[in-house]
């Protein structure tokens, strides 16, 4: 992954023209294999592909303009939440980013979220479907103790139907296994 | 292991007729003996100048093939009978054979054939069946099957399910494509094209329309759309996620799964989109329904248990029953249409395999040895039943006879198909 051109772009993206199609969760946590790619002093991001990076990315970058949810050094930019093989419980891991999700959906009421569940690939497509809802339920129940309001999630599921991994490999097996976070004007 | 297995490259020439020109290969492998196989003699009929291949009784000899219930008898050196003078009893039964098919073909003006067809019983040295039809050459295929009913009826005694369609997605790079087709696999026509997933399509009882769901609209939907004009509307596009719809037996409801109010539970919704219920209330997984053929029960996967197994409840709504007990993962019912089997899916040992299970005995067998089986669907006769597999990475859909010892493989190169589901 290329750690100063993504910045860049996404910099000029958002400077230029707002928000636009392309969402910086794209380029996050696509590997989740845990090897945190921290950001040297140059200040350039961390694209964190990890999910357990989340801690150390602290909140700077919002006083420029920039939308936090699309900077790469703002933990709003996370927006996957992985889960173990037939868990449905929300690691200790992700709780600073729900924490930090629900706190920019409750200070900006009209901002909207689908939270998306995912399935690997293994067995019954309808019920995948089942499983990737239980997924991104379990993320829209967080928000909502959070105090996100119904009005402004919804919980849908792609089962097996969105691989963003192919394979049958466990790894990819678990990169299958998420909730992303996708807002309304996304 | 397999102990013959035969193919068939003749089906490359259909392309000819195919008017979504697909390239299809068909393969049947038989995996037991000939025990128990009613033999029949296919001749290959009197054929016409200028007529389609591959010869009908070609193609009614797949179809019977492919059903596990015939096999053919060989012809080497024999004479070839035409007409039912010709047949030489004794000498079929010397061959082994419990009965002769034979036909003539005859080009007519305007580029149609006239077909005459016999079936002859070589035992009780009878005739069982005569036809004549007059078509075009586009119904060439549709007759071979017209025949292969014919015959499959009146030498089992059950009607024969080789005229009937069958549906399935078919992924081609990032298109999706809801296609419907003969149901051995020719003559596909494209119903939905979509940059997103379409899943779970369903032909209504009388096969004029078919659900499905579709991610269109970046969350999966029900739609119910016509096979005549190809008109469609939204049944089910509620908060949350719409799926796995059902067709009750009067074509009237469907059963769905939505998310609406709460985890996957059970819907019924009215054809139109009007009239929901909600049927399932439980704060497990309760999805994949399915009608039994008397419309008063439904058989669904539900994970209240602790692992996804299959349950009945009144259609009405009320306690269910669960049905599926070995194993951790039974999902996927199909249920034939006297109601007395359900077909699954089963893992066992990480492996998703298909099986039968006899409702009134609780018996259950694996038909198949492979290890991705998707998405099993009962002819509507209820003697064969089609699902989806994996072969060489890509996926494929095949066909296997209720003991497990017939398997036929209906598929296109270089794409992938999935998610079948037999119609009328």
């Amino acid at each position: 992954m290329n750690k100063i051109f993504w910045p860049v772009l996404l910099a000029l993206t958002v400077s230029a023209c707002g928000t636009k199609g392309t969402t910086p969760a794209q380029v996050e946590d696509r590997t989740g294999t845990g090897t945190a790619t921290t950001a040297p002093a140059t200040g350039a991001a961390s694209t964190g592909t990890s999910s357990d990076s989340v801690s150390g990315s602290a909140l700077p970058g919002d006083a420029t303009g920039v939308d936090p949810r699309k900077d790469p050094a703002n933990v709003l930019s996370k927006r996957s939440v992985f889960f173990d093989f037939d868990s449905f419980v929300i690691k200790d891991e992700y709780s600073a980013m729900i924490q930090a999700h629900a706190s920019y959906l409750n200070a900006n009421r009209n901002a909207r979220v689908i939270l998306q569940g995912n399935a690997d690939e293994r067995g019954s497509r309808e019920y995948n479907l089942a499983l990737g809802q239980k997924r991104a339920e379990a993320v829209r129940r967080a928000l909502s103790v959070l105090g996100v309001t119904e009005s402004q999630m919804e919980a849908v599921s792609f089962g097996e139907e969105k691989l963003r991994k192919t394979g049958s490999t466990e790894e990819a097996h678990a990169e299958n296994r998420r909730t992303d976070v996708v807002y309304g004007d996304e | 292991m397999p102990r013959a297995v035969l193919f068939y490259p003749m089906l490359f020439l259909a392309l000819l007729c195919a008017p979504f020109s697909a390239r299809a290969a068909l393969e049947i492998q038989v995996i037991g003996g000939a025990a128990n196989k009613i033999a029949v003699a296919m001749v290959p009929f009197q054929a016409a100048p200028g007529q389609p291949v591959p010869d009908l009784s070609q193609i009614a000899g797949d179809d019977l093939e492919r059903s596990g219930q015939f096999r053919r008898v060989d012809l080497g050196g024999a004479a070839r009978p035409v007409a039912p003078a010709q047949v030489d009893h004794a000498f079929w039964r010397g061959r082994g054979a419990d009965a002769v098919v034979i036909g003539q073909v005859s080009a007519l003006p305007g580029g149609r054939f006239e077909v005459r067809f016999y079936l002859m019983d070589v035992i009780k040295r009878t005739q069982l069946a005569a036809f004549a039809y007059t078509i075009p050459a586009r119904q060439w295929r549709a007759t071979a099957h017209q025949i292969a009913d014919i015959v499959y009826e009146k030498l089992t005694g059950t009607p024969g399910a080789f005229s009937t369609r069958i549906a399935y997605v078919q992924k081609q790079g990032t298109r999706y494509e809801l296609r419907v087709a003969d149901a051995d696999g020719h003559n596909p026509h494209t119903v939905v094209r979509s940059a997103e997933p379409v899943i779970s399509p369903r032909f209504s009882p009388d096969g004029t329309r078919i659900a499905y769901v579709s991610f269109e609209d970046k969350k999966p939907v029900v739609y119910v759309q016509s096979l005549k004009d190809g008109r469609r509307t939204k049944v089910a596009a509620f908060k949350g996620s719409n799926s796995a719809p059902a067709w009750a037996p009067d074509g009237k409801r469907l059963a769905v799964v939505l998310t609406r109010d709460a985890g996957s539970q059970v819907y019924l919704i009215n054809a139109d989109g009007s009239g929901l219920v909600r049927i399932t209330r439980s704060a497990s997984i309760d999805t994949e329904p399915v009608f039994s053929p008397d419309g008063t029960t439904i058989y669904f996967t539900s994970d209240r248990g602790g692992s996804a197994q299959i349950y009945q409840m009144p259609a009405s709504g009320g306690d269910a029953r669960r049905v599926t007990f070995n194993g951790s993962y039974n999902v996927s019912p199909s249920i034939s249409k006297d109601g007395r089997r359900l077909a699954y899916i089963s893992r066992d040992e990480g492996r998703f395999r298909v099986v039968l299970h006899e409702l009134s005995t609780g018996q259950t067998r694996v038909l198949t040895d492979s290890a991705r089986d998707e998405s099993p669907s009962f002819a509507p006769n209820g003697q064969v039943v089609l699902y989806a597999t994996v072969q060489g990475g890509r996926g494929i859909l095949g066909t296997v006879s209720l003991d497990g010892q017939t398997r036929a493989r209906l598929s296109e190169s270089g794409v992938d198909a999935r998610e079948p589901a037999w119609g009328p």
